[in-house]
């Protein structure tokens, strides 16, 4: 057996020297990594199964430009940027007021998708086991919807901790919660492009 | 000894976690090893009716989810998380109660996957386990051919293993991000927490295609979605890419943690550094970037066109010059060595020579036109077991031998090391050398019996036996392990006189790993406080 060795501290390092990335910003990324690859593979699904439904409705007879959704869900990343800056200069009622706003964003977005598909449904018929387009167009639009659930619910949390004078001091958590939202609206713009340029 | 439990429960200690993650490893090995030893002994002679074919099916489909997603997976979490802050001088993990998370979540998919025994109903009625072979291929797990609940319990239990394996990578990446002591450059850290960066990063990319596939398949299941409907144009084979997208470099995130041991162990047991550092970790990133463009190997016999099966063939042949390359890498750590060979160098040493057949093996498989002629028989069982039993398990059975001192304070018994390791080898090569052999001679996979007279018979029978041996090698590990917890000679930091930074704390380490934080200057950051006349760092 060898003896036993001990670690010393020789100091030639100083800590203020040894600086690693954030853990939790690393996380968060990878995250995203992994997220941005399952969106990725529902991406290709649809791409693939365009034009090959054996029946109707076709993506071109019954879908319309979500203009309005799009500029709201778009408009809520620069509101949280905002949110977020007013955290880190600790003025909470500016950081409560515009994670509101956010929020309201964010169902107002999630309003549209449900009427849009209220409509699809009524209208002409058209549920995810149709055809390949409603099983394609309802799995990719609903994964990223789940995920503007997921987001508000969070803000939601973060806006009643607000409220009750908790968030002081959290900015960097945050932050985090705010790329998330950023990541969500750019999900949209690739889905809106494939779903409803692309693909109509 | 309820609060001994409760402890162990609520734990959110990487060491502690580790542990739990390997001892559940090992408990579904020896399931999956049952489940396998059936399967032998139904085919050890011809027309044989041990087992009828409804059971004999879902045996293969429980071992071989089992083995991927029970056994390997969380042997690859157990690794990482009890070796990973050791090494790179860190007191926990980045997240520890996202890593206990990531535990139980695969833990309650392990027991899902099994409920299925009692609860599942398929075509046989209740207590059906599920029966569609481990990649599942559509239409057959649509709802008109799969039904029941049998294959609903396979999709569940994924989904939630991979839940737990993306967050306990994430954490992984995170710590060896983030968490490294100081002094640790990337230049710096060993090999271990490289291999296991690099695996952890492929599961982002990885894992994403099975659950959306696995989604989609329940969608099919349940709301009546034809993603793989092919009566509503959907397509059968869109399931077969989307599953050997995973499937392909799954193989290497099982492969590489055993990589990642193999690389620790070779150098200290042949008392040299390990040689040619960077080209090893360049040719471990080299495999994560190309194991993930050859998926399509595995469906040679689908009816691709031409040009994508020159593609996948070149492309897989590829991915055996990095291959090759680790293999140099360690025969060149061994060159010139002053070799020790105590059980986890054997076991080592076992690994070279078998992964190198199974490399081979996959050369040949890689050509399509010989794929044709062998594909779905016993050459390709025979191949991944060589990979997966061959080189995979040899690897960990090393890794257990080398650091159960370090996990327990307790040397494991030499005698009965050696005892496993031959009995282990021997049973190794009569079944897996056989079956290669069956398999070119036409044997095809997944069949429950087969005619006499057509020259399959000795082989099979040989196969059989050789399980004998593997249990009883395995069984002298079960025994090593149990008397080495109760009266095992005291291991001492250092057994081995290793390198590395987790042989410098005490064995079994203190919950804060270091009682100061350890700052390093090279690689082997041992050999420098080993020896100041001579340290690494002068010529790193």
């Amino acid at each position: 057996m060898t003896p036993t060795v001990s670690l010393e501290q020789t100091g030639a390092i100083r800590q203020s020297e040894w600086v690693l990335p954030d853990r939790s910003r690393v996380a968060v990324l990878c995250l995203f990594t992994t997220e941005f690859t399952l969106f990725s593979i529902f991406v290709v699904a649809y791409i693939f199964y365009i034009g090959k439904s054996l029946s109707g409705p076709t993506p071109s007879q019954v879908l319309e430009l979500p203009v309005w959704a799009t500029i709201c869900l778009l408009s809520s990343s620069i509101t949280v940027a905002v949110a977020e800056r007013a955290l880190k200069g600790e003025q909470m009622q500016r950081f409560q007021l515009w994670t509101g706003a956010t929020i309201l964003l964010g169902l107002e977005f999630l309003r549209n998708t449900a009427v849009e598909w209220t409509h699809l449904i009524r209208d002409f018929h058209l549920t995810i086991s149709t055809n390949l387009f409603g099983t394609t167009f309802y799995s990719l639009v609903g994964l990223h919807a789940s995920h503007v659930v997921i987001g508000l619910t969070l803000l939601l949390v973060t806006l009643i901790l607000g409220l009750r004078g908790s968030m002081r001091g959290q900015s960097r958590r945050f932050e985090l919660l705010a790329w998330y939202w950023h990541f969500v609206d750019a999900v949209w713009v690739a889905v809106f492009t494939v779903v409803y340029v692309i693909g109509r | 000894m309820p609060s001994r439990l409760h402890e162990w429960i609520v734990t959110v200690d990487h060491k502690r976690l580790g542990i739990l993650y390997i001892a559940t490893a090992l408990f579904f090995f020896a399931v999956a090893g049952v489940l396998a030893a059936l399967m032998r002994l139904q085919l050890a002679y011809p027309n044989a009716t041990f087992l009828p074919p409804d059971v004999f099916n879902r045996l293969f489909t429980m071992h071989g989810t089992t083995m991927v997603f029970l056994v390997g997976m969380p042997f690859f979490a157990g690794l990482a998380n009890y070796l990973t802050p050791l090494m790179i001088g860190a007191r926990d993990m980045a997240f520890p109660r996202l890593n206990a998370f990531g535990f139980w979540i695969f833990l309650f998919g392990g027991i899902l996957l099994y409920m299925s025994y009692v609860t599942g109903e398929g075509l046989a009625g209740h207590g059906t386990a599920p029966d569609v072979g481990w990649f599942a291929y559509a239409p057959l797990t649509e709802r008109a051919f799969s039904r029941g609940t049998s294959t609903d319990y396979w999709i569940l239990s994924i989904i939630l293993t991979g839940i737990g394996t993306t967050a306990s990578s994430i954490n992984t990446i995170a710590t060896i991000v983030s968490m490294r002591c100081k002094g640790m450059t990337l230049a710096k850290m060993p090999l271990f927490a490289w291999l296991m960066l690099v695996v952890s990063s492929m599961v982002l990319f990885i894992l994403p295609p099975l659950t959306a596939g696995q989604i989609m398949l329940l969608l099919d299941r349940y709301l009546g979605a034809h993603f793989f409907d092919t009566q509503a144009g959907g397509s059968a084979v869109l399931w077969q890419h989307f599953f050997w997208l995973f499937g392909h470099p799954e193989v290497y995130v099982l492969m590489l943690p055993g990589f990642a041991c193999a690389s620790e162990i070779i150098p200290v047991f042949s008392r040299k550094p390990m040689f040619g550092r960077p080209a090893m970790i360049g040719a471990t990133i080299g495999i994560g970037m190309l194991s993930s463009g050859v998926w399509a190997h595995h469906m040679f016999t689908v009816g691709m066109t031409a040009s994508s099966n020159i593609y996948f063939a070149v492309a897989s042949m590829a991915v055996g010059i990095p291959t090759g390359i680790k293999i140099f890498n360690w025969l060149g750590t061994m060159y010139g060595g002053k070799i020790r060979f105590d059980t986890p160098m054997l076991f080592c040493v076992a690994f070279l020579f078998q992964f190198l057949i199974a490399g081979l093996t996959g050369v040949m498989l890689a050509v399509a036109p010989f794929d044709w002629q062998v594909t779905d028989s016993y050459f390709v069982v025979a191949h991944f077991h060589y990979v997966l039993l061959g080189g995979l398990l040899f690897t960990l059975f090393g890794a257990i031998y080398y650091w159960f001192p370090k996990a327990t304070g307790k040397m494991l018994s030499e005698k009965l090391g050696k005892w496993h390791f031959w009995l282990l080898v021997i049973g190794f090569h009569l079944t897996f050398d056989t079956l290669h052999f069956a398999g070119t001679l036409g044997m095809p996979r997944r069949i429950y019996t087969y005619a006499p007279g057509r020259g399959w018979d000795t082989l099979n029978l040989v196969a059989s036996i050789g399980v004998i041996f593997q249990a009883a090698g395995v069984a002298c590990l079960v025994w090593n392990i149990i008397r080495s917890l109760r009266k095992g000679e005291p291991a001492g930091n250092d057994p081995w006189d290793g390198w590395t930074l987790e042989w410098a704390t005490s064995s079994p380490p203190p919950e804060y790993n270091f009682a100061v934080s350890p700052e390093v200057r090279s690689s082997r950051p041992l050999w420098d406080l080993k020896h100041p006349e001579d340290p690494d760092w002068r010529y790193e």
